[in-house]
């Protein structure tokens, strides 16, 4: 029975031909800065995936070269171990932009799952989840996220599973509220009428449709999860030195800068907010909402 | 009216009681043992033994968490194991230099993000509009660490505009007398025009800080609820009838974009009210973010959790004044009711 449900559906929806050349050119024109966010973010992407072979070891010290201004041979120049900066700030794409997109993944499951349960049944399971999401949200995201990680212990994945945590609100919020209208459309209806279990018409037919919002923030959200991440690192909470992750350096840095040695904590954190601009061209050009 | 007030002061009391739950149960799970803290490395098992005796740790967690509530109730959030004071006392000492920071942040974002909010939307897609989004775009992807640092080294370091990074005054400067607990307001009603200045001065680089941040989000939410004004058919039928563009703008266009932007100036400074861990450490500023970073590294529980309750408390009163400022605003909406654009 469902085939016939699903067929009824695809009747009326006919995908559109896609013209890859027209539809590059029209997403230039109408939303040049997703563009410019979808090209930073390849650029990350290239030097997260690629970069770590080509550059020297990131925690290698070499004393006598310590604290050089940024030069041909070091682009960033080097910190006060003699470590070289840019080599430290092209391993750290790869440890944070893999955090934050997967951050952003991991929440964006299971808050649009418990989001659906809430949104779809209603009644005193709603009202619980609600109850309890409000209470998360009392807190401050960066508090709860600190918090947690001291719980669960220093490490990155522990900083994953508390960020996560952090995120997971906003959005069993967003589904749920997009499940209460999907709910009273009529091709959930035909699907309970088609003789499907509701759980497979919340998980099947109204969650797939109730997604779209959280698509889009999920950009945002993995660009906050890079803020949240190195900030938490640069507090000493969570990645710890001598590993090379943008907020460790930016903490690091941050020692030398009195003496004008501004290198050392400049790029590192210049990355930081690139990439997570990167992110938030493309979820703002797409309608992301401020969670 | 009073009906909604009951259930919305029902709705709240439930999440405090939540929030307190939850604090503490997770708060019990935190590692490691808060009276080796207070005793220091050196001490014996006796004196250990002593102190958890002497602040209840070693009674069973269910008995803790009725003797911490009855407390709670009365407004005593414990004894900080790492300094020996209440917790109560030692928040609301603090609690006003957050404060004052939220306050001139939120004011800062206010007053620029407004403007280019309203400019983007008259001025939609041209490029006042694109450039007000890319600002936006930046200040939401915005480290505080790394701007607190980088304005500290041009401003302080480089330029010598504005004082270190050492708090709220010079440490050599006496605070005014306290009476509101702003360093600038109770500068200005000692008639003491100097140590305003001054405070203003160290005030001005942390609040910036967080200002850069928080304009984000007044931009985006005044820009599209000010567009969503502008298109609406009361707008046009001014607009027909010969109204000019400017005053449509300010008169019909702000006004009813107020509530949104309410809204949002609410949330942010709710979130604010924790203070901002980050900046506070950077700028040695001497507010509750700072005293729960410290609480949180040696363990001190009673501290921590005072903390979070005291932050979720303000957030809730924040929430429900906000309320009724809109219907202060906006006489259509009764308490209550959904606002109907």
């Amino acid at each position: 029975m469902p085939a016939e449900s699903q067929s009824g559906a695809s009747e009326r929806f006919v995908p559109p031909r896609i013209d890859g050349g027209a539809t590059a050119r029209s997403l230039v024109s109408r939303k040049p800065l997703a563009v410019v966010g979808m090209v930073i973010l390849a650029v990350y992407i290239v030097l997260a995936a690629v970069g770590p072979f080509f550059v020297t070891d990131p925690v290698a010290t070499d004393p006598p070269n310590a604290l050089l201004a940024p030069s041909l041979e070091h682009p960033m120049g080097t910190d006060n171990f003699g470590r070289d900066v840019f080599a430290r700030a092209v391993h750290s794409a790869r440890l944070d932009l893999t955090l934050g997109i997967l951050i952003a993944m991991c929440a964006m499951v299971i808050g649009s799952a418990v989001g659906v349960v809430a949104g779809y049944w209603g009644g005193a399971v709603d009202e619980t989840l609600m109850r309890l999401t409000d209470i998360v949200l009392a807190f401050p995201g960066f508090v709860l996220a600190l918090i947690l990680v001291a719980v669960l212990g220093n490490s990155t994945l522990n900083v994953g599973i508390a960020v996560t945590a952090a995120f997971v609100p906003y959005f069993i919020r967003l589904t749920r509220a997009q499940a209460l209208s999907e709910r009273e459309l009529e091709y959930v209806d035909g699907a309970k009428l088609a003789g499907n279990r509701s759980a497979r018409v919340a998980f099947l037919h109204v969650l797939p449709n109730s997604l779209q919002p959280s698509l889009v923030t999920a950009t945002l959200v993995a660009g906050w999860a890079i803020l949240t991440v190195s900030g938490l690192a640069f507090l000493g909470v969570g990645i710890k030195p001598p590993t090379a992750e943008w907020g460790v350096m930016v903490s690091e840095g941050a020692r030398d800068i009195d003496a004008g040695h501004w290198w050392t904590s400049f790029f590192p954190g210049g990355m930081i907010v690139l990439a997570a601009m990167a992110f938030h061209f493309i979820g703002d050009e797409f309608g992301g909402r401020e969670a | 009216m009073w009906r909604y007030l009951g259930r919305r002061l029902l709705v709240s009391v439930v999440t405090v009681a939540g929030i307190v739950v939850v604090v503490f149960f997770i708060m019990r799970v935190l590692p490691g043992d808060a009276a080796a803290v207070r005793a220091g490395p050196y001490a014996s098992e006796e004196k250990l033994e002593q102190i958890r005796e002497q602040f209840g740790f070693s009674d069973p967690v269910p008995v803790q968490f009725v003797n911490y509530v009855k407390d709670a109730v009365t407004g005593d959030l414990g004894t900080s194991i790492r300094t020996g004071g209440e917790v109560t006392e030692e928040l609301l000492i603090r609690l006003p230099a957050s404060l004052e920071l939220a306050f001139y942040s939120v004011l800062l974002a206010v007053v620029a993000g407004v403007p280019v909010g309203i400019a983007a939307a008259a001025r939609r897609d041209t490029w006042i509009d694109r450039a007000a989004r890319v600002v936006a775009v930046l200040g939401s992807s915005m480290a505080f660490f790394w701007l607190g640092l980088m304005l500290t080294f041009l401003f302080f370091f480089k330029l010598g505009w504005f004082p270190g990074p050492v708090g709220r005054l010079a440490i050599t400067t006496q605070p005014p007398e306290t009476i509101t607990g702003f360093f600038t307001v109770d500068a200005a009603l000692a008639g003491n025009w100097g140590l305003m200045g001054e405070a203003f001065s160290y005030l001005a680089l942390p609040a910036v800080t967080v200002g850069f941040v928080l304009s984000a989000p007044i931009i985006k939410i005044v820009r599209s609820s000010m567009i969503e004004v502008l298109d609406s058919e009361y707008v046009r039928t001014a607009r027909a009838l010969g109204v000019r563009r400017r005053e449509v703008l300010f008169r019909d266009g702000f006004r009813n974009a107020l509530i949104p932007v309410t809204t949002a100036i609410g949330i942010i400074f709710g979130y604010m009210l924790g203070g901002n861990i980050i900046v506070e450490l950077i700028f040695a500023w001497p507010g509750v973010g700072r005293y729960a970073y410290e609480a949180l590294r040696v363990n001190d529980l009673e501290a921590l959790q005072g903390f979070v309750i005291v932050v979720g408390l303000l957030y809730i009163v924040l929430n429900v004044v906000i309320d009724f400022i809109y219907s202060w605003i906006d006489p259509r909406i009764k308490l209550g009711q959904k606002v109907v654009a």
